[in-house]
């Protein structure tokens, strides 16, 4: 009797959980993990830990594999998830040109709000850097001096025309009054690398994009572009301290394409969400002066990124789409 | 020079460890097959063995991953030379000559040349690599977007020659590999171009392994299908102890170009814009531009095989280069390695040499263990890859075709790549029909994007002055190299004629 009961109750236990189980859904395939911009950048260094912690921490049955796609600006990355509508299997790191790149280029036709939204990594800062060589650059001023005494031959390195980093020049230009040239690169890491080699003049880069050649002593901050002093540049002044109104963030987060199933996104915000929590991303933020405070998913993130749409049209409409694009 | 003694042989000793020398056995092992295989090259193999990694210390890590990274460079060789598919974009120009090697029942001397030129190309590069890594690294920072154009220049006027006497097919080849490799987003505005009959498919560009495995992979497969009706290409395997010996000794003919080869792959993979597919097909066009049989390149010439072979590897150690100390990714699979390192706590930058001498010494210890490793593994089983050419070819082509289909798809992930690239392939049998080089077509594809970024990044920071390119020492130095490689051939015909005359 005491048999059966048991065998019962475990048939009714089974016909419980059985159901739960096959609605959990998993990748059945490797994951692309689209980059918006070229190897070596902040984006391509934060897809490329990710990856690894998933892989460390077994967290999916399945690989993720990253693909960088840096082409116009991130719209090849774009379109791709575009075309990728109601697939499970392709994610898609993003950065600021999922706002910049689709208002500039009218054609390509993309809203990032349908995209499904599966979290919001951290957030990401601007400073401008020159080469250490520069003895006569210490702060702003003394580099908007050196930036007019150059005519309009000032180089200024990035990421490409739309991109966040070009935003903000722009919005430097118009701040503070001088004229630059602005020369694309294929991503964050080859920017750092032609300042150290003295290619280009200035840029401004992502924390992350310059901390090996910054603490080797090759590149110094001028200013940060943040609404407070972020560590480990507690020595660099914030733009409105110094009496400039730029403040500006880089929004680091994970989409996938529109329509992709409610299982597939739940699982992926689950992912994220304890990556996001982990103890090895909290150090990366904290050594790279990324802000990870808050876990944003759904909905939220949604309504985030219809914020940031609208804050990057008017930005965009107050420095004019032709300073970003004009070559 | 004393203290990068004692640290290498720290690190030797280090590769030495049972758990170390294992990995390297396991990674160049693992990695021959990947790269043989078309379509799954190292990028796939690194990333899908990255997890393997974690269960051993990152070191250890590391030295699996190059190994396996060497492994795949030797692979790609065995299928361009037994199949004529280029297993990866690396070992396309070794198809220029193994194939036809291959054709001639010499596919053991064509193995057993890439073999020994990626071992010399190989070794030549950890060494000076292990001599020379921080004043390189100063070097290779020097190398701003004019130096960049002006090295492709070089390159381009290396293959000058390539297209045979018929210059106007060459340079028609040429255009067309330019055209394609235009298509897709514009570099500078963003902006789509070219695309054809309004598809968005070509918005993502055509990608240089679809050309590659379309030209190669099935326009040789047309073209030897025709030519042996499907019979089997040789009749007898020879695999004896003797002949390989008689191959072996065959080095004499190929190692000045090899030795140039090498020194040229690892400067080339240094520098963060090259990397080792423009190495490899720079240094074939040197070789056949100084050869004084240059007519038999592309026609089974021993030299033509160890040419890009002993760049291309030369050029996989020189990538190490920007990923260590600038952390800039010279290749799709240095990008993975980089991924790997960040997760162990190694930041790549210019400390890291200063900051993890274990690390940084023991992957250089292990570079030349790996060497040995794989061309050991690789000669022993040359008379299992050539087992594959005693098949009939009747057997044979649906393999190479089914081999052409996965590699394309499992690459760019799309049917649409795969149609093209069969479209390519009948382009490429047809244009080969008519006598046109198609050799250039695939260097355009490789060169155009790099050589129009920067020389639009050039004109921009110049603000339009094409003399930046002459007034910058390096990029000056390339162009007057250039321009030296381009008149060398019409200056030698001419001294020929005249000697011809005067006897």
């Amino acid at each position: 009797m005491n048999i059966l009961k048991t065998l019962t109750m475990s048939a009714a236990a089974l016909a419980i959980t059985a159901p739960a189980a096959m609605a959990e859904w998993q990748p059945r395939k490797p994951v692309e993990f689209i980059i918006m911009a070229g190897t070596g950048g902040g984006a391509d260094q934060i897809a490329r830990l990710l990856q690894g912690l998933i892989q460390k921490k077994d967290l999916s049955p399945r690989p993720f594999i990253p693909m960088n796609k840096p082409g116009g600006s991130g719209a090849e990355a774009l379109s791709y998830i575009k075309d990728k509508e109601g697939d499970n299997h392709t994610l898609l790191v993003a950065l600021n040109s999922i706002y910049t790149t689709p208002i500039i280029q009218e054609g390509l036709d993309i809203d990032v709000t349908t995209f499904a939204p599966i979290g919001l990594m951290a957030m990401d800062t601007f400073q401008l850097w020159v080469n250490t060589d520069r003895e006569d650059i210490t702060d702003l001023d003394s580099y908007v001096a050196a930036v007019k005494a150059a005519g309009d031959s000032w180089k200024v390195g990035g990421t490409g025309s739309g991109q966040e980093d070009s935003i903000l020049t722009a919005m430097m230009e118009k701040e503070l009054g001088y004229d630059v040239v602005y020369i694309p690169f294929p991503g964050g890491g080859t920017v750092a690398k032609n300042l150290v080699g003295n290619q280009i003049d200035s840029t401004v880069n992502n924390p992350a994009e310059q901390m090996e050649f910054w603490r080797a002593g090759n590149t110094k901050p001028l200013v940060q572009f943040n609404g407070e002093r972020m560590p480990p540049f507690e020595d660099v002044p914030t733009a409105k301290e110094l009496g400039v109104d730029i403040e500006y963030y880089m929004q680091r987060s994970i989409s996938g394409p529109a329509g992709m199933d409610p299982e597939a996104l739940a699982w992926y915000q689950d992912l994220f969400k304890s990556l996001f929590h982990s103890q090895e991303w909290q150090d990366y933020c904290k050594s790279d002066g990324l802000t990870c405070d808050t876990w944003v998913s759904g909905e939220e993130l949604q309504s985030f990124h219809e914020t940031q749409l609208k804050r990057h049209v008017e930005l965009i409409e107050s420095v004019g789409a032709a300073s970003i694009t004009s070559e | 020079m004393d203290s990068i003694l004692s640290l290498l042989t720290a690190g030797l000793l280090q590769s030495f460890e049972p758990l170390n020398l294992a990995m390297i056995f396991l990674g160049c092992f693992a990695g021959l097959f990947i790269g043989a295989m078309p379509g799954l090259g190292s990028v796939n193999g690194v990333a899908i063995l990255l997890p393997v990694t974690f269960l051993v210390p990152p070191t250890s890590a590391i030295i699996f991953l190059a190994a396996l990274y060497y492994g795949a460079m030797y692979g790609g060789a065995v299928s361009s030379i037994t199949l004529g598919i280029p297993g990866s974009s690396t070992a396309v120009a070794t198809v220029f000559d193994g194939r036809p090697m291959a054709q001639q029942g010499k596919a053991d001397k064509a193995l057993m040349a890439a073999a020994i030129a990626s071992f010399i190309g190989g070794t030549i590069s950890v060494i000076l690599f292990t001599g020379f890594a921080p004043p390189l690294a100063a070097f290779a920072l020097k190398f701003g977007p004019q130096e960049e154009f002006a090295l492709m220049l070089l390159a381009f006027a290396t293959f000058i020659g390539l297209g045979g006497d018929d210059i106007p097919k060459t340079i028609f080849s040429i255009l067309v590999g330019l055209v394609l490799a235009a298509v897709g987003f514009d570099i500078i505005s963003g902006k789509p171009r070219l695309i054809f009959f309004d598809m968005v498919e070509f918005q993502r560009g055509i990608e240089f392994l679809v050309l590659a495995i379309g030209i190669y992979g099935i326009g040789e497969m047309l073209w030897t299908l025709e030519h042996t009706k499907g019979a089997v290409q040789i009749h007898k395997v020879e695999t004896g102890f003797r002949r390989m010996i008689a191959n072996l000794k065959d080095v004499r003919k190929y190692l000045p170009t090899t030795l140039v080869g090498s020194v040229l792959g690892f400067v080339v993979g240094t520098l963060p814009a090259a990397g080792a597919t423009p190495a490899s097909l720079m240094s074939y066009g040197l070789a056949k531009s100084f050869s004084k049989d240059g007519d038999s390149f592309g026609k089974g010439n021993v030299a033509g095989v160890a040419a890009p072979e002993a760049a291309n590897n030369a050029a996989s150690t020189g990538s190490m280069l920007p990923m260590l100390t600038l952390g800039i990714p010279g290749s799709p699979t240095t990008a993975i390695l980089l991924g790997g390192m960040i997760i162990w706590g190694l930041r790549p930058g210019p400390l890291l040499f200063t900051e993890s001498p274990d690390f940084v010494w023991g992957l250089i210890g292990s570079m030349y263990v790996a060497n040995f490793v794989t061309v050991v593994l690789n000669i022993a089983l040359i008379p299992v890859f050539i087992r594959v050419l005693a098949m009939p070819f009747s057997v044979l082509a649906p393999i190479i075709f089914i081999l052409c289909v996965v590699g394309v798809f499992a690459t760019t992930d799309r049917m649409f790549d795969t149609y093209l690239m069969l479209i390519l392939g009948l382009a490429g049998y047809l244009l080969r029909k008519l006598n046109y080089p198609v050799a250039p077509a695939v260097l355009a594809i490789v060169l155009g994007p790099l050589t129009e970024r920067s020389l639009r990044q050039s004109l921009i920071s110049s603000q339009g002055d094409a003399m930046t390119f002459l007034e910058r020492p390096i990029s000056l130095t390339c162009i007057l190299v250039a321009v030296a490689l381009v008149l060398y051939p019409m200056v030698s015909k001419q001294l020929r004629k005249r000697k011809l005359a005067q006897s």
